[in-house]
């Protein structure tokens, strides 16, 4: 295994302390229990919104403290939940009153740990609501089982709540709306390599130099299906089509849309992808209102790419448009 | 009659064999997971070791309940995951099962250890077939109280809860998971075990520790 890092039981906090260090005007974090808040002290009343999950996503969920997203992050061990200690502190900390909205991805031990803190912090009379994000169209979807994952969806669902929330909305209204786009959002990725857990060392799967992982999650976890590699066109369509199908888009739908890297994909790359999801959309009457390209919800030095779609309408491009300022998305301020 | 000294040298042995089997749990995890099971579960018995302090230690006058509580609280502030809820929710209804009591007899230890399985269940919504810990921990909790009814001692139960749990655990292997990160795979989670029944066919064989047998040779 080779590197940037210390030593293995380091590599979370060291990574925390370098995007505190960079960005002394966002962030902040406490050590014991575990949390990264916001460094501006609330001047008015708002609701708070309070992610978390495993690292190794990076910039999720750390790199989205900050104006218009989150008031605190818990980060995990590498790809693990987060502990109740965790989600409970950092919600007393940017609790001011208005209540705290938790935006939970759908992984079996995030809902659990998330579900234990929601429980205690009620206990103490703290207003809490939650919203699971589960937009993974790779994952069959079903009463019985787990059910899809959290994937890029969280990030777009994040921008867009946090500006109802620095606009003042209250607690139900903020959780009626992350449900609304919880709603609405797709994903689909897929691996041209495995990723290194430190702790582990070596590549949590094996894929040949012509394999393809199809409907990856985001830890490094194998996908549905192996497949030989094929052009980028291709593959661009093999995502895109399953999203298309499952928010039923038609002529005339606006979306937002994401081209995501796993962490090791060259932006060049990206770039190919989303000319053709472009492409792909028109031909089909479907507007890309506004888009991200690049690494926002990461697999350590995964190569690869996912796709996320959400439906737009005018209240969430409006949301969207609102300023935002963290270390890794700022527009209008 | 099991007292909390009894119940810490399980815990030992259970921190022991997790941390022998690290490797093997963490790479199970990774073919149908993400690799982290034995990282996980390691760090977590690691620190419960932390609190059982020295053999000789004094320590001793606190009742099975309280340290199975301190346990489940280890386990959920360390763990992280789904193992952390899971297994702690497991040992606080352990805690809630034993009551006041300072002595276990070894009905005792089977309701114990039957309460841990239904807060097991209702944390992970788990059942039986799901390709899950509850896979082997619902067998061995059966086999553990259906011989203890028929009159076998706690020695012979225990292994027969231990025999059932390995089985449990090798019945997963040709499952579809339903839960955790493996149902993400669907049809490709068939053909492996799946991690966390393992680790709870460690939890049972620690256990043989309650009839004076695998204890961790100091001298």
């Amino acid at each position: 295994m080779k590197k940037l890092i210390n030593r293995v039981e380091d590599v979370v906090s060291e990574s925390i302390e370098g995007l505190v260090l960079a960005n002394p005007d966002l962030v902040r974090y406490e050590r014991e229990p575990f949390f990264v808040y916001r460094a501006s002290s609330q001047t008015k009343e708002k609701v708070a919104l309070v992610s978390g999950g495993g690292s190794g996503h990076e910039p999720l969920h750390g790199g989205y403290v900050g104006y218009g997203m989150l008031d605190a992050a818990c980060p995990g061990e590498i790809f693990t939940s987060p502990v109740p200690d965790q989600i409970v502190s950092a919600v007393k900390k940017v609790d001011h009153g208005a209540g705290v909205l938790l935006i939970v991805k759908n992984y079996t031990g995030d809902v659990m740990n998330f579900e234990m803190a929601h429980e205690i912090l009620e206990m103490e009379g703290i207003k809490v609501e939650r919203v699971i994000v589960s937009d993974d169209v790779a994952v069959e979807d079903s009463l019985y089982t787990t059910g899809r994952r959290g994937v890029g969806g969280t990030v777009l669902l994040e921008k867009i709540v946090g500006a109802a929330a620095e606009e003042g909305w209250d607690l139900e209204r903020v959780k009626d709306l992350a449900e609304r786009v919880a709603g609405r959002v797709r994903s689909m990725g897929l691996a041209l390599s495995s990723c290194t857990v430190p702790a582990k060392g070596s590549p949590t799967f094996a894929l040949g130099h012509d394999e393809i992982e199809l409907g990856i999650g985001i830890h490094g976890e194998p996908g549905r299906k192996r497949i030989p590699k094929q052009p980028a066109d291709t593959l661009t369509e093999m995502l895109t089509q399953p999203i298309i199908d499952d928010l039923a888009l038609t002529s005339g739908d606006s979306v937002i849309a994401l081209v995501n890297g796993m962490g090791g994909t060259p932006l060049m790359e990206l770039y190919i992808v989303y000319r053709k999801l472009e492409q792909l959309l028109r031909e089909r009457g479907i507007a890309i209102q506004r888009n991200l390209v690049g690494n926002y919800i990461t697999s350590l030095e995964m190569q690869g790419v996912s796709i996320t779609l959400l439906k737009a309408d005018e209240e969430i491009l409006a949301f969207w448009d609102l300023p935002v300022h963290t270390s890794a998305l700022r527009w209008g301020m | 009659m099991i007292d909390t000294a009894r119940l810490k040298a399980w815990l030992r042995r259970y921190a022991e064999l997790i941390h022998v089997h690290k490797d093997e749990l963490t790479a199970l995890d990774a073919t149908i997971g993400d690799a982290d099971h034995g990282t996980n579960m390691d760090r977590g018995m690691q620190a419960v070791l932390h609190i059982l302090g020295d053999e000789e230690d004094a320590n001793e006058n606190i009742r099975p309940a309280e340290l199975l509580k301190q346990v489940a609280m280890v386990l959920i502030s360390k763990v992280g995951g789904a193992s952390g809820p899971l297994y702690g929710t497991a040992f606080l209804r352990m805690a809630q099962a034993v009551g006041e009591k300072e002595q276990l007899n070894e009905e005792d230890i089977a309701q114990m250890f039957a309460a841990g399985l239904n807060g097991m269940k209702e944390r992970g919504k788990a059942d039986l077939g799901d390709k899950t810990m509850v896979d082997a921990y619902a067998r061995a909790v059966s086999a553990l109280s259906s011989s203890l009814a028929e009159g076998f001692p706690l020695k012979e139960s225990l292994a027969q809860a231990i025999s059932a749990a390995k089985e449990g655990s090798d019945q997963t292997i040709p499952l579809i998971a339903r839960k955790g990160r493996a149902s993400y795979l669907g049809e490709r989670s068939r053909g492996h075990r799946d991690p966390g029944s393992l680790s709870t066919v460690y939890l049972f064989e620690a256990a043989l520790v309650f009839a004076g047998e695998g204890e961790i040779n100091h001298a």
